[in-house]
């Protein structure tokens, strides 16, 4: 590593120190690689150890058929696991849930957190309250909104079915029907993660300079046509990063679909991770579930290449990046 | 965050629409937990004929029971440690890193500040299963070490990203001045840097311990031991002990939530402004 102490921004290049003779150079670089590599070992070792290894062994263990046992699989079996996962009704199955999960957030749940974040936006009294509560459920677990929705869906005695009762609806089966679990478990999902959008719309908006909609304002345009022709485009890097981080979270989805439903009934509620999860630590199919695991891995790291590369492109750096801006 | 925009407040005519839509969203969250809140304090026949009005009588063994037995504290207990211990260990090992990051050029530089922000892309979920066996090889199952060091590791991105960022803003003359007055490198990272960058330390270590506390899927793997559970296993376990117990249940969530609420309350600028800088520089 050639390390050379710089004063201005990091980018710029080093500054040359000409007047060193190069014995006393080669001296100095060495003395800065001395303290470099101090300060970056902790952090490179476990990310190296425990994250960059792990995902170099499920690479190798998803080549083999392994029950996980016993030191490093024996059984190779090539690309045997992947066929096979192509193949898998419950595989496919969930790259379907997860399409309609990434799907419904973006018609559903951004658009709703756009929304409030606009409105919160309004010198509206109370704002400050509405903010903090439409936010609160984010740092409760998705166990703990699992187990309250559970109870808060159940269809004896539970919350949503007493208020459909007062008003002579039927009660329903929210989590125990194949064919409405989905989209309950998405607005269980919804109702903790939106005031996390919401937070990022408003920071997005608040960066929008007032002068902007005041002068647009001022030549009597509408508060659509600002809506439209300001704040959407100028919102246009936050909102691409909200549905980036919302996509990731859908593929990963685990917690909340094994509390509140364990990927039931008949699998209609299951997602990738909770299908990975099954094979891994329940039927001790490993090898298999690594194939899981590098599908999964192979399918976050296309999304994001492709989404850097077409969507985020456009974003550069200060469009929302605020560097530094941390209070 | 900017100052949200300001300037007279809305017409009520105007205004009140806007607090309907508020107030019914409001409601749809805090109905919830506050069903939550009151079921704990009724038996399950109350919360079947009686849903929606207090408690008549207010039971409270519900909670007492919770509060007085170990079920509940233990749990409690090993995820302060283990969300202490993570969020001490990420936060020193990023600032170090963000150090180097931020104020020495070498060759190499961009390329391993890239690996780090690639980890911020991929979701935990792939890792767990070789995560797993790893842990086991190295003999870290039913060890909190087995929890917090990967929880290092997958806190490291987001947190050297913000770091970086803010010591990039901290003038190079501070660092001039304190170098010309002595100061090793090492010195000036302790004493000077650190010190300086304390809102942004608060606000990487609130993200951490938001994340370790809410963790579910590596502890559950890793604990096989009750001893070791943290407060999510704790809930998920009681939750299936008392199946039938609903009452009861809800009184165990809705006390588990208390802590994680209490924090947010605390420490809710830094939660936003860590949430926003993440999102934002990844």
């Amino acid at each position: 590593m050639d390390a050379t102490r710089i004063t201005a921004p990091a980018n710029s290049t080093p500054p040359k120190s000409a007047a060193l003779s190069p014995g006393s150079q080669r001296r100095a670089r060495a003395r800065r690689r001395n303290t470099l590599i101090p300060f970056l070992l902790p952090a490179l070792s476990i990310f190296t150890g425990l994250v960059l290894v792990p995902i170099g062994l499920g690479l190798y263990t998803s080549l083999f058929k392994w029950n996980g046992f016993g030191g490093l699989p024996t059984n190779f079996v090539g690309l045997d696991n992947f066929v096979r996962l192509f193949g898998d009704e419950i595989f496919l199955g969930d790259l379907r849930r997860g399409l309609v999960l990434v799907l419904l957030s973006l018609v559903v749940q951004l658009p709703v957190a756009l929304g409030l974040a606009l409105l919160l936006n309004q010198p509206l009294r109370f704002r400050g309250i509405y903010r903090l509560i439409f936010f609160a459920p984010y740092v409760l677990s998705e166990v703990i909104t699992g187990v309250l929705f559970t109870m808060v869906l159940s269809p004896t005695g539970g919350l949503v079915n007493q208020i459909f009762d007062v008003f002579g609806i039927a009660g329903q089966t929210w989590l125990s029907d194949p064919s409405r679990v989905l989209v309950t478990m998405f607005f269980v999902v919804s109702w903790k993660y939106f005031g996390f959008h919401m937070i990022l719309y408003l920071a997005g908006r608040q960066d929008i300079p007032p002068e902007l909609t005041e002068a647009a304002m001022m030549d009597g345009a509408s508060t659509w046509q600002i809506f439209r022709n300001i704040t959407l485009p100028l919102l246009g890097p936050t909102i691409r990063i909200s549905v980036f981080l919302s996509t990731i979270g859908a593929i990963q989805l685990f917690d909340m679909v094994w509390v509140l439903t364990g990927g039931g009934p008949i699998h209609a509620s299951e997602t990738m991770a909770v299908t990975l999860f099954q094979y891994g630590f329940r039927r001790y199919e490993v090898g298999y579930a690594s194939a899981i695991s590098v599908t999964m891995f192979m399918i976050s790291l296309v999304f994001a290449l492709l989404y850097q590369r077409f969507v985020l492109r456009r974003d550069t750096e200060g469009a929302v990046t605020r560097t530094g801006d941390i209070r | 965050m900017n100052a949200p925009s300001t300037g007279p407040r809305l017409s009520p005519a105007r205004a009140l629409p806007l607090h309907v839509i508020c107030i019914v969203v409001g409601l749809s969250i805090v109905v919830p937990v506050l069903f939550g809140v009151l079921g704990g304090f009724k038996d399950n026949g109350q919360l079947t004929t009686n849903p929606f009005g207090l408690p008549s009588p207010w039971v409270t063994e519900n909670y007492t029971d919770i509060l007085g037995s170990m079920g509940f504290w233990l749990p409690l207990g090993n995820s302060i440690l283990i969300a202490l211990a993570s969020t001490l260990l990420v936060v020193l090992a990023s600032a170090m890193a963000a150090f180097v990051f931020a104020r020495y050029a070498f060759r190499g530089r961009e390329l391993l500040f890239t690996l780090f922000t690639v980890g911020l892309m991929f979701p935990f979920a792939v890792a767990i299963l070789p995560l797993y066996i790893l842990l086991r090889e190295l003999g870290l199952l039913d060890n909190p070490l087995g929890v917090i060091l990967p929880q290092v590791a997958f806190g490291l991105p987001v947190t050297i990203i913000i770091l970086r960022g803010f010591f990039r803003t901290i003038p190079p003359d501070v660092e001039e001045a304190a170098t010309l007055d002595g100061c090793t490198p090492f010195s000036f990272f302790w004493r000077i840097l650190l010190p300086m960058a304390r809102p942004a330390l608060a606000t990487v270590s609130v993200l951490a311990v938001v994340a370790s506390w809410n963790n579910f899927m590596l502890p559950l793997v890793v604990f096989n031991d009750p001893s070791w559970w943290t407060l999510p296993l704790g809930v998920n376990q009681f939750r299936g002990q008392y199946a039938a117990d609903t009452a009861r249940i809800l009184a165990y969530v809705v006390v588990s939530m208390v802590p994680a609420l209490a924090l947010y309350i605390l420490a809710e600028r830094q939660l936003v402004s860590g949430l926003t800088a993440g999102a934002t520089k990844g």
